[in-house]
């Protein structure tokens, strides 16, 4: 985890997903607990190779249920779950699959290589020691003692112990909480380097910015259904449109101090939208260069201008609050 | 690339059974190191029955008897006793409550562990610990308690203390299923020190009030208690096989126990 790379959706690695077999499903899934509560309800969900998928959703959405379903930790009320073909409830699909869960504690007494020594032997073809060591930046800590290091080391052992046996299909639940900057850019980098190599990743996260960043998939879940799918620009795009505008790639957010009424801008090409907050007009577009020159063109005192892509939260926050 | 679909027959049964045994190897090393290098656990379950029986058995009453057995003699069996219960509930009712609450323990089920690999690395470094103790307490019993043991009465102490350590591993596990973690210490203590004392561990069984000695049937302590003194020729109340029987029954309930909590857990988790 040597330099802090620059991350735009460009850099991401290209991914077909007709390519991909399907590494891992929740088929129709219901899950019901036994105090009544329905964590997910008849949820279906694909894992290809090589993907990366982020899990999103509010808390309570059944984001953990569905991943602690996919490591085989429980088992469906109704419909059937499968990774690599199989049952994870079975000691050996579980082979292949890597696992990073928020822990409180782990055991403090034991050294860091003893902890990936021990996991290591699971497997009965584990990452070798050192490229685990690399993979997750544990250079000069394998000897300290798991109690005694910072957060962020922590997280980063929890990641060795997920890559240990070199898995095919990796969850990885909250990865980098804790972390700085770099120790989370290092991580980022990591992540698409093993999903360039063939592997399937899962992750769920409350920091937008990483599942924009990493994902070639987003699933939005909200009370145990999922809201919505797709792309990271895509998921951007669905959440600011506004009802009966298709889902473009392109919109923006345009922000400016106008004298313009709201008929007008909505009269201009390309608006979906136009609201008046305060001072500030805020214009959605599907096509913003030439809402641009109209508003320009229109309006000589036009002042303030700022263009925005839509954000990850503001559409995450609007297809969740939708179905309250 | 290897396909997406598993051959689930692919393993021997061979090589996967010595790979079980790989892992479970090395799981009891490091759970064992793990607990030695916890200074509050190792310090306490060693510290206190040798600190009890310094005092209690070679200080205080030093050259009486009870019986045909001199005190230091007829207490070793007792605090051994009270080491080896307190070990593994306290290396597996505590130290598995404590793992299953803090989520460490669903890392080690999502991953392709064995679960009997854990449950035995933990009851084993329970027997560990017990063995430590009362090898411990039978050199202090030589030498400073002048007690005179035979190698085959010792080797009786370390058999039974590796046996005793299961019934009460198992109370762990039960224990660790029920109780939530951050009460578990103080719980365990509730039920480790009254179940000692009414087994006769500390102060010999007939020398406590009648209906105590009465109680002391049920108690899982007293029959590992006996069975240990009559290692030593000692006369103990009842034959060796009732106090067999009444630590297999007690281990069965305790088991039975457990597995209605873990259905229960699971089915709310």
């Amino acid at each position: 985890m040597s330099s802090v790379l620059e991350y735009t959706e460009a850099s991401r690695p290209p991914f077909s997903s007709e390519a991909g077999e399907t590494v891992a499903s929740l088929d129709t899934v219901t899950k019901r607990y036994g105090n009544g509560v329905v964590a997910l309800d008849k949820l279906s969900l694909t894992l290809r190779r090589g993907e990366v998928v982020a899990l999103l959703g509010p808390n309570g959405a059944g984001k953990s249920t569905a991943v602690k379903l996919l490591m085989g930790l429980s088992s469906p009320t109704a419909g059937a779950v499968r990774i690599f073909g199989a049952d994870p409830r079975n000691n050996v699909a579980r082979l292949r699959t890597g696992v990073m869960l928020q822990v409180g504690r782990a055991p403090e007494m034991l050294r860091v290589r003893e902890h990936i020594e021990l996991f290591r032997g699971y497997y009965p073809n584990p990452m070798p020691y050192t490229e685990i060591i690399q993979a997750a930046g544990l250079e000069g800590i394998e000897g300290t003692m798991f109690g005694h290091l910072s957060g962020g080391q922590k997280q980063r052992v929890l990641f060795a112990l997920a890559l240990a046996g070199d898995p095919d299909l990796i969850f990885l639940d909250e990865p980098t909480v804790g972390m700085d900057i770099k120790a989370r850019r290092g991580m980022w980098a990591t992540v698409r380097s093993l999903a360039a190599r063939g592997k399937t990743i899962l992750l769920t996260t409350h920091y937008l910015e990483e599942a924009d960043v990493l994902a070639h998939r987003i699933v939005v879940i909200d009370k145990g259904r999922v809201v919505c799918e797709g792309t990271p620009a895509e998921v951007k795009s669905l959440g600011s449109a506004t009802s009966g505008s298709s889902s473009s790639r392109s919109l923006k957010i345009i922000r400016c101090v106008t004298t313009l009424p709201t008929t007008t801008l909505l009269a201009i090409p390309g608006v979906t939208s136009a609201e008046l907050k305060g001072s500030t007009t805020t214009i959605i577009s599907s096509k913003p260069e030439a809402t641009l020159r109209e508003l320009l063109a229109l309006d000589q005192t036009l002042h303030s201008i700022e263009v925005q892509s839509p954000a990850l939260e503001d559409a995450f926050l609007a297809l969740t609050a939708d179905r309250e | 690339m290897s396909t997406a679909t598993l051959n689930l027959t692919a393993l021997p049964r061979a090589i996967s059974f010595r790979r079980n045994l790989r892992i479970f190897v090395r799981e009891a090393r490091f759970e064992f190191l793990r607990l030695l290098r916890t200074r509050p656990f190792s310090f306490s379950v060693v510290g206190f029955p040798v600190v009890f029986y310094v005092f209690f058995g070679l200080i205080m009453n030093r050259g009486e008897h009870i019986g045909s057995v001199s005190v230091a003699k007829y207490t070793l069996a007792g605090y051994s006793v009270f080491g080896v219960v307190g070990a593994a509930l306290f290396a597996i009712g505590v130290g598995l409550a404590s793992e299953l609450n803090a989520g460490w323990l669903d890392l080690k089920r999502a991953s392709p562990m064995p679960p009997i690999a854990y449950v035995l690395a933990k009851c084993s470094s329970a027997m560990a610990f017990g063995v430590i103790i009362v090898n411990i307490l039978a050199v202090l019993a030589v030498f400073i308690g002048h007690v005179s043991l035979t190698l085959p009465e010792y080797a009786r102490m370390i058999g039974l203390t590796i046996a005793g350590a299961i019934p009460f591993a198992c109370m762990g596990i039960a224990l660790a299923l029920l109780i939530p973690a951050n009460a578990a210490p103080g719980i365990v203590n509730m039920i480790y020190l009254p179940m000692s004392f009414c087994g006769g561990l500390w102060i010999p069984i007939l020398f406590l009030p009648h209906f105590l000695q009465k109680v002391a049937v049920v108690m899982p302590t007293y029959h590992l208690a006996q069975l240990m003194l009559s290692s030593f020729g000692y006369p103990s109340a009842g034959t060796a096989s009732s106090h067999w029987f009444g630590l297999l029954g007690f281990t069965l309930l305790v088991l039975g126990i457990a597995s209605i909590a873990a259905r229960r857990l699971e089915q709310n988790s």
